[in-house]
């Protein structure tokens, strides 16, 4: 479905501060993945997704969706067909607009028109989807006042509302504390098997990334060192993972803390 | 004179209305403003002076306006600089281009030429001109509010103000940042334009440095208007900016007619805008920290309680 063909990424080519952030990454990702992808700071996991994403430009390589190449398209017009969602609780939704608001935006992707597309059918509709958060009473409420898990919910719940061919969550419940880091993650998984979605999580977290979808890819150094699915990413542990990590790492780390943070 | 207070006031917050578009909704210092007051006054005035129908003229001085928006968002969106300093210089550019349009004259009286000011008067005789202007102006601005409320209300408009708390919110929704910033700031200066060719009709002429300090009285009347009420509510907030707007325009009449007791005079109005906006500023973050503040007393005492 997703393949992404010798991508190269180069920051600052050309200058002292030159850093190659991905080398020649070559991933395919097909129908209903769902991967964790793991590694240590500054191994190019969040650059990938950038990659995917259309933030930044590729150096060099090929991306294909669907056997369509969408290398040079732009970052909104991929969101036609992408959902992401990132750290920072606040980038996915605005918070000086309602509930309603936010959702209102986010049943079609594109520009909007002059039309009113909210109604008394959608207020049901949006307070069923605030039921499994809680939030249904809420919806004239500013997204501002909402908690960091809250918002962290509301966005997936944004994201999975057009059913993207491709979700990518961006280490989205880092920023959040433990209990509702949890929440977040049992939602995550509910709706990608609810609405069959192929997903990408990039995780500092190893049990998330142990229990979470078929697949686990791990980076180092702009590489992919690691790519396990099947019976063998269902009897992955944290220290055979740590153990992979340290016979196929490149970089000689002092200690476990330096490889994966838990 | 009362009236007099009330129709500057409503003219002015038309012009407000295009500031808090760029400013409040888009999160865009845009500065185009001064210029493209000017420009829709020069426009309106020319044609009228050359007999088009007041309507046409002040529908192309909202046009002209939207030009100036169009023009500045072009700048900003493909030059990638920033939305400050392409303003600074669509509104400098527009100094020379406000001159051409007066056909190189810095005036041009209204005085012998029917304007909204003189037909309202005649349309409402039974009223006396002033109260007939006053009428003739709310419900302009009634009907302007009544437009932009239902603007906002829509997708398009909700997708704008989504734009000013967070660029990447809308392009995760598939919508072009471009592509939005050419219509808020197209609208914001089309709203400009039309207030600067009310007021040139008002005063009695158009004037190519009417837009000096614009901005910043804007500014003020909105801070103003943030003061009298807290709210969300878009139809709230516009009516809160028409508001401020009068106040602010109350407080320079007042100004001009009692300064002289503390010996201002109406040369020192643009420091005292800068100040009130100064001033504003300080009583927003005061009032933030305070209740911030409050909720952290609140929070210590209710952990105190579960203890």
């Amino acid at each position: 479905m997703l393949e992404i063909n010798h991508v190269t990424k180069v920051f600052f080519p050309g200058t002292v501060n030159e850093k190659v952030a991905l080398e020649d990454i070559n991933l395919k990702v097909n129908e209903g993945d769902v991967i964790s992808v793991i590694g240590s700071n500054g191994s190019g996991k969040s650059t990938l997704f950038n990659m995917i994403a259309g933030t930044f430009p590729v150096t060099s390589g090929t991306i294909k969706l669907d056997s369509k190449d969408i290398t040079k398209e732009k970052e909104y017009k991929r969101a036609f067909y992408m959902g992401r969602i990132f750290q920072d609780p606040t980038k996915g939704t605005s918070g000086n607009m309602s509930i309603k608001d936010n959702l209102s935006l986010s049943l079609t992707k594109g520009m909007k028109g002059l039309k009113f597309s909210y109604n008394n059918k959608k207020k049901a509709q949006f307070e069923e989807l605030l039921k499994p958060i809680h939030l249904s009473d809420r919806l004239e409420d500013n997204v501002g006042l909402l908690s960091g898990g809250q918002r962290q919910a509301l966005t997936l719940i944004m994201a999975c509302l057009s059913k993207p061919r491709l979700l990518l969550l961006d280490e989205h419940t880092a920023a959040l504390d433990p209990e509702n880091a949890r929440i977040v993650m049992e939602l995550t998984k509910q709706y990608i098997t609810k609405e069959k979605l192929t997903a990408m999580m990039v995780t500092h977290n190893m049990q998330f990334a142990i229990e979470f979808g078929n697949r686990l890819i791990m980076m180092d150094e702009g590489h992919i060192i690691m790519d396990v699915s099947g019976e063998e990413k269902k009897n992955l542990t944290i220290p055979i993972l740590i153990e992979r990590f340290k016979s196929l790492s490149k970089k000689e780390y002092t200690s476990d803390e330096g490889l994966l943070t838990h | 004179m009362i009236e007099g207070i009330f129709i500057e006031g409503l003219i002015f917050s038309i012009m407000a209305l295009g500031i808090l578009i760029s400013f409040r909704l888009l999160n865009l210092a845009d500065l185009t403003c001064d210029g493209s007051v000017s420009t829709g006054a020069a426009v309106a005035a020319i044609m009228i002076v050359n007999g088009v129908a007041i309507p046409v003229a002040m529908l192309f001085a909202f046009l002209a306006g939207v030009l100036c928006g169009l023009c500045t968002a072009a700048i900003h969106n493909h030059l990638r600089i920033p939305g400050l300093l392409a303003g600074i210089l669509t509104m400098t550019m527009l100094y020379s281009i406000n001159l051409r349009i007066l056909g190189n004259k810095a005036n041009l009286p209204l005085i012998k030429v029917d304007t909204l000011y003189k037909v309202w008067p005649k349309m409402m005789s039974f009223l006396s001109p002033e109260v007939a202007s006053l009428i003739g102006t709310l419900i302009l601005i009634i009907v302007l509010k009544i437009i932009l409320d239902l603007f906002f209300h829509s997708d398009l408009g909700i997708s704008l103000g989504a734009m000013g708390g967070n660029e990447q919110v809308v392009i995760s929704l598939g919508m072009s940042p471009s592509t939005l910033k050419y219509v808020g700031i197209g609208l914001s200066n089309g709203l400009i334009a039309l207030s600067g060719a009310l007021l040139a009709q008002y005063q009695g002429f158009a004037d190519t440095s009417l837009g000096t300090g614009m901005v910043v009285q804007g500014l003020a009347a909105i801070m103003l208007g943030e003061f009298i009420f807290n709210t969300n509510k878009i139809s709230l907030i516009t009516l809160r900016v028409i508001l401020g707007s009068i106040i602010y325009k109350a407080l320079m009449y007042f100004g001009r007619k009692y300064g002289h007791y503390v010996g201002i005079t109406p040369n020192d109005f643009k420091l005292l805008t800068g100040l009130l906006v100064i001033i504003s500023l300080v009583i927003a973050s005061t009032r933030q920290r305070a209740s911030e503040e409050n909720a952290r007393k609140k929070a210590l005492l209710r952990i105190k309680e579960d203890n």
